[in-house]
């Protein structure tokens, strides 16, 4: 390390240069300090996250249940198992990324190539994993009615399981088209098409009476609610009572009686979603896909510009230019933003999947 | 100066021969503690959910503390805040610890008052 230095002839006098303040190289500290503002940032976008969580928290999307798929495992109910294999993953390139910083620093050029090659393969693996993740997100799975409040409609059998759209809906004859620019006026644009429109999910609903239609809202527990005596209460409990079928399930996303549910789709409904973006989302609040899409878009990103970085010094330490350099603190430097982008996803994976 | 490290974690209890084992021994305990917030997130426990300890479930609670442990391990022995000098790691860590608190507390406080006025208010959101 001390190749890096100049001796000044000012050794020992403090503000003489040639000091090293902290004990680290000036690239070292300075990435120290970058890390500390990209924390900042991450932690505006997470608390902001809890911010409009804690604003519809009885409405908010549950994890579990919108992240259920595995690769080739099609059908199969496996909540959280894909994001738990995308954080082992992350973990264990972390864990080579720190294996070429003890091989640079023992200067063994061989295994820091090795390691470095395979951080660079589990960044890969982790940003494929992200970019299938969003593709399934996006895809949707069982469809939904919006509602003209924005409210999402999301539809039940007697049971309580999960009935898609396409499974129910009559097609009917006719056919809608949608606007498009070149057609009328020019500055309007239609939605996007779905697999069935309002109409035809309205007749196929009406049809069967095994349907059941369920919103965001949560079930309060009803035996604190009823056992007040504050006239706002017991409208409340009228009106849940009312309303819903499933009121013994406190905690649970509570479902419209048979006669709410019709009356709900008819006079609310407004039009299909499918799948998710950033104007509709057929889980929930069109906010959880928001954050959803820039949170773990914007870590994404980071991997993806760590993954470079990695190719980029990878590239170096083949040519020998850190071995003729006399030592390998490059890719100490690049570790520490490597092992940042790790610990920014343990807490995506927290706060955005467990919690 | 970067060639000697600190081998010892658990505060001592654990003290390993090379830094490479070091790495491997995190690693292992970094999993284990993923392996357990994951088999809690899909079985979650009812005395963990029903519980609460200041207004938040159990659960929860149990979720952010695994994590922060986490985060000191990837940051003390991934990232080397161990072998670093006392100036650079309170610089670091304490100006993060303390400016997010302070927004977290800040924002979240904030939702819950705007969520009670949605709650409670004239205007319902029943349309």
């Amino acid at each position: 390390m001390d190749a890096t230095v100049a001796q000044t002839g000012t050794e020992g006098k403090t503000w003489g240069g040639g000091n090293r303040p902290l004990n680290a190289s000036y690239g070292k500290m300075m990435m120290w300090f970058f890390i500390v503002s990209d924390a900042l940032t991450f932690s505006g976008f997470l608390a902001s996250y809890g911010f409009s969580r804690f604003k519809f928290i009885d409405s908010w999307p549950i994890a579990d249940e919108v992240f259920t798929h595995f690769p080739f495992l099609h059908g199969v109910d496996a909540p959280m198992y894909y994001v738990a294999f995308m954080t082992f993953i992350l973990i264990f390139s972390s864990v080579t990324m720190v294996l070429a910083v003890d091989a640079g620093h023992k200067m063994q050029k061989n295994k820091v190539i090795i390691y470095l090659f395979l951080t660079v393969i589990g960044g890969l693996i982790f940003v494929g994993s992200q970019a299938w993740e969003w593709a399934t997100f996006i895809k949707g799975d069982y469809g939904a009615v919006e509602t003209n409040g924005g409210k999402i409609l999301q539809f039940l059998d007697k049971d309580g399981n999960r009935v898609a759209i396409g499974e129910f809906a009559t097609t009917l004859p006719s056919t809608s088209v949608t606007h498009t620019e070149g057609n009328g006026i020019w500055y309007m644009e239609g939605g996007t098409e779905t697999s069935f429109n309002y109409e035809e999910v309205k007749a196929g609903f009406l049809a069967n009476e095994n349907l059941l239609i369920r919103d965001q809202e949560l079930v309060p527990d009803m035996a604190a609610l009823r056992a007040s005596d504050l006239e706002a209460d017991k409208q409340e409990v009228a009106r849940l009572e009312r309303s819903y079928i499933n009121l013994d399930e406190i905690g649970e996303k509570a479902i419209y009686s048979r006669e709410m549910s019709v009356s709900k789709l008819v006079n609310d409904g407004k039009l299909v979603v499918e799948g998710a973006n950033l104007k509709h989302n057929e889980y929930g609040t069109p906010l959880f896909a928001d954050f959803f899409f820039f949170i773990t878009g914007f870590h994404g990103f980071h991997v993806f510009s760590g993954v470079i970085f990695n190719l980029i010094i990878f590239f170096n330490v083949v040519i020998g230019t850190y071995e003729r350099r006399g030592h390998y603190e490059m890719v100490e430097k690049v570790g520490l933003y490597w092992h940042f982008v790790d610990l920014v996803w343990v807490f995506v994976f927290t706060f955005f999947y467990l919690v | 100066m970067a060639h000697d490290h600190k081998l010892a974690i658990f505060r001592g209890l654990i003290t390993f021969k090379s830094n490479e084992r070091k790495i491997w021994g995190v690693f292992a305990f970094l999993s284990v503690v993923t392996v357990v917030e994951v088999a809690l997130g899909i079985i979650k426990p009812e005395v963990l959910t029903e519980n609460r300890f200041l207004a938040m479930k159990l659960l929860n609670w149990i979720f952010i503390v695994l994590t922060l442990v986490k985060a000191y391990y990837i940051t003390w022995d991934f990232m080397h805040m161990r072998d670093e000098v006392k100036p650079l790691r309170r610089a670091v860590v304490w100006t993060a610890i303390f400016l997010i608190c302070y927004l977290v507390l800040i924002l979240l406080i904030e939702g819950d008052y705007i969520y009670e006025v949605y709650k409670n208010n004239y205007m319902k959101f029943t349309f």
